[in-house]
């Protein structure tokens, strides 16, 4: 969810904006705080795999790694079931990176500054959060994945907690998992190679228009659901549909009694002699939320908001094979939220959002305002060396096509992310994981910065990820 | 009188005997494999190249197989069964006759079949190219490739009918080749020899339990089953019956087999409706 915050701190309201910008720094080193990424070597120890079996380049999965993810954590060799483990086993995993950063943003509000603004850099050691990834079966055809996260102070939260039943009535095609999970993109931000402030995450996985209250579409952030999820029997296709409260992942329901949000997804997977596997897919979120709150004493009340309005996020994506070692993720999209949600209405139970609209009765939106709309990309390249040493880029851009108010220029919030790294493993076993990381990221977005100029800022980091 | 020599001479020959096959299996070095990466394969219109299928090895399969393929790799010593030999070049799963190579699409189809209730995992998600490439990688790790040729794949009749007397008539092939003996009288892996049994390299093995549901190694299927009885899984003592039992008794073996799984079935529902017993080790001959 730190990409969320991300984007949310970068700018709703000219008001919110000072105090944002002044935060940047403390919050691009929180950002980074917490990875959420799924690389289990409890995994591994159970079948006696190395972590190349599985990833790409840990915690990137490859197509047997997604495989065995669609099977429900099962490699279907008659081992699956814990009653084979020695009772000693305990399916779980824990992860962290310390590292060494530097960053800087090009322009933060300064009381000091003589034109009240100045440059940046913060350089120093520093912690990622933790995550404790349990993971395995219950049974056979039974699974579960409990991902108790924390930030960098220690705060934790339930980032995935979900029981999936697989291949029921021996049907690949019927899995079902209820509770907090990762929407099935094939391409996963829970596993991206990339972890710097700046680059960490996919914008578009949490893209929201500045001065937009829907925090709702998000579709890096878990979700509180259920979803079924079908796939062939060498998983070159796969489709799944989830339905979920329009809660982004967050427990007790603090916003709408009503408010559901859909995921679908469908990919296939096509052979090409040397090449290897290339997929391709796409995926729609189509999802309500509220934008009313009933109150008491001028006080919210959480989970009565109402006056539901609708967004949309669809696109394709794609994972292509140039040479046996490079390869191409490629992910689009459209996103549309509602006039209202690009008023400002939506979250205004979150504290850390701007938007405080109340959509009560006698409101009306202002003048001219339209749904606001845009379109997105990345291209991300993996070179793999070897399954130890992997060289990583990505480049992302996203544009407004139609701002929600009237008089915004068409480019405000645009966002250019370009980041390059690579991991190295020195050793590669069956029992842990150990990447040496080192990556740049650089990010730009239009009009945000106190001046209404761009503000922009990179991200340098050196890092141990390890996960055991 | 024979001089101290002499005295020794037996007893120096039949170490020298015995000693030859040890030679025969002595470890391969990285040089003799590299001297193999010109391995090819064939699977239907596809060519394999051992040297192409180094990195995907490296990724996936070295673990267990290790680098030079002998079977070592560092999860071995953590893992029952354990991984394949392949230097010896002796395979379980065949459709070529005991004690002959099998051909490259039976590699290819273990690849992805996987083998169940081992570490072996179906590893499907290869490319039809990705998957010959390391049967080639598989095969240059044996000398035995390089001078041998594999067996020709045996001929399976059209599979007959199933009827109550083919179960009845299984049933009697069962007790005729003593199948009982290691798998049971009920086929349940109980049977006098069960707890004793070794593969080639002394190593105790178990055989098959038909009852609790699980997929033979070898594939599941009809003609699968008929495939290992009538091929033998080399290296373990499960041999070759394919002198002892006519392609038509085998067909009725099979029924057979397949009724005492718990899988529901024809051949299930049907030798429920006989009544069939299981058979009975102390029966004379031909009176089960």
């Amino acid at each position: 969810m730190r990409i969320a915050t991300h984007c949310r701190l970068w700018g709703r309201s000219l008001r919110a904006k000072h105090f944002v910008v002044a935060a940047m720094v403390v919050t691009s080193l929180l950002l980074i705080s917490s990875q959420n990424a799924n690389a289990i070597p409890a995994f591994a120890r159970k079948y006696g795999l190395r972590c190349s079996a599985c990833h790409e380049s840990w915690p990137m999965l490859n197509y047997f790694g997604q495989k065995f993810k669609d099977n429900g954590y099962q490699l279907m060799n008659d081992r699956d079931s814990p009653i084979w483990q020695n009772p000693g086993y305990w399916p779980v995993t824990m992860r962290i990176t310390p590292f060494w950063s530097r960053e800087s943003v090009n322009k933060v509000a300064v009381d000091t500054a003589p034109t009240g603004e100045q440059k940046i850099t913060t350089t120093g050691f520093n912690l990622s959060g933790l995550d404790i990834l349990a993971a395995g079966t219950l049974d056979k055809n039974i699974s579960f994945l409990l991902v108790p996260s924390s930030d960098e102070t220690g705060a934790f939260h339930f980032e995935s907690a979900n029981t999936r039943f697989s291949n029921l009535f021996h049907s690949p095609w019927l899995n079902v998992k209820v509770g907090k999970f990762e929407l099935d993109s094939f391409i996963s931000e829970k596993r991206t190679l990339t972890l710097s402030a700046n680059g960490g995450g996919y914008q578009l996985f949490h893209f929201i228009p500045q001065n937009d209250g829907n925090i709702f579409g998000q579709i890096g952030d878990n979700q509180l659901g259920v979803e079924w999820m079908g796939h062939s029997n060498n998983d070159r296709t796969r489709i799944s549909a989830a339905v979920f409260n329009s809660v982004d992942g967050n427990v007790d329901l603090p916003y709408g009694q009503n408010a559901y949000t859909a995921f679908f997804a469908a990919s296939q997977a096509f052979d090409t002699g040397k090449l290897g596997v290339q997929r391709i897919g796409g995926y729609a979120m189509i999802g309500q939320a509220p934008t009313t709150y009933l109150t008491n004493a001028g006080a919210l009340l959480p989970g009565t908001g109402t006056g539901n309005k609708s967004f949309s996020r669809v696109g394709f994506e794609g994972l292509f094979y140039v040479t046996p070692k490079l390869d191409f993720q490629v992910f689009t999209q459209h996103g549309e939220d509602d006039a209202w949600f690009g008023a400002c209405y939506g979250d205004i139970i979150d504290g850390g959002t701007p938007c405080t609209n109340n959509n009560i009765a006698g409101t009306t939106l202002p003048q001219g305002a339209k749904n606001p709309t845009w379109n997105g990309a990345f291209i991300e390249t993996h070179y793999v060396w070897n399954p130890q040493f992997v060289i990583i880029q990505r480049s992302e851009w996203v544009r407004m096509s139609q701002q929600g108010l009237p008089g915004v220029a068409n480019n405000y919030g645009d966002i250019d992310n370009y980041v390059i790294g690579y991991r190295y493993n020195p050793f590669m076993n069956p029992r842990a994981g150990f990447a040496f990381h080192n990556e740049y990221s650089w990010l730009r977005q239009r009009g945000t910065a106190p001046d209404g100029s761009d503000l922009t800022s990179n991200s340098l980091m050196l890092g141990f990820d390890f996960d055991f | 009188m024979p001089n101290k020599l002499q005295k020794l001479f037996p007893g120096l020959v039949a170490a020298a005997i015995l000693a030859l096959p040890l030679a025969a299996s002595a470890q391969l070095t990285q040089a003799d494999l590299d001297s193999h990466l010109g391995m090819e394969s064939h699977i239907a219109n596809l060519t394999g190249h051992a040297k192409d299928a180094k990195m995907a090895y490296r990724r996936y399969c070295l673990v267990c197989h290790g680098d030079l393929g002998d079977g070592n790799g560092e999860t071995a010593q953590w893992i029952d069964p354990k991984p394949r030999n392949f230097q010896l070049g002796i395979f379980k799963c065949r459709s070529t006759p005991t004690g002959t190579l099998p051909t490259d699409q039976d590699l290819y189809d273990t690849i992805a079949r996987g083998l169940d209730r081992s570490n072996m995992p179906q590893w499907s998600t290869f490319s039809n190219q990705e998957r010959a490439d390391l049967v080639a990688w598989v095969k240059h790790f044996s000398p035995r490739f390089a001078s041998e040729k594999p067996g020709d794949a045996i001929q399976i009749p059209p599979e007959p009918e199933v009827t109550a007397e083919r179960i009845k008539a299984g049933r009697e092939v069962f007790a005729r080749v003593q199948c009982w003996k290691c798998h049971g009288a009920t086929g349940q892996a109980n049977g006098p020899s069960s707890s004793t049994l070794q593969d080639d390299l002394g190593r105790p093995i178990l055989p098959f339990n038909f009852t609790e549901g699980s997929r033979p190694k070898c594939g599941s299927d009809d003609k699968d089953l008929y495939r290992i009885f009538m091929t033998g899984l080399d290296g373990t003592p499960m041999p070759s019956f394919a002198d002892n039992i006519k392609p038509d008794e085998a067909w009725d073996l099979v029924f057979y087999l397949k009724a005492l799984e718990p899988q529901p079935s024809k051949e299930r529902a049907m030798a429920k409706q006989l009544a069939l017993k299981p058979v009975d080790p102390n029966a004379p001959a031909g009176q089960q």
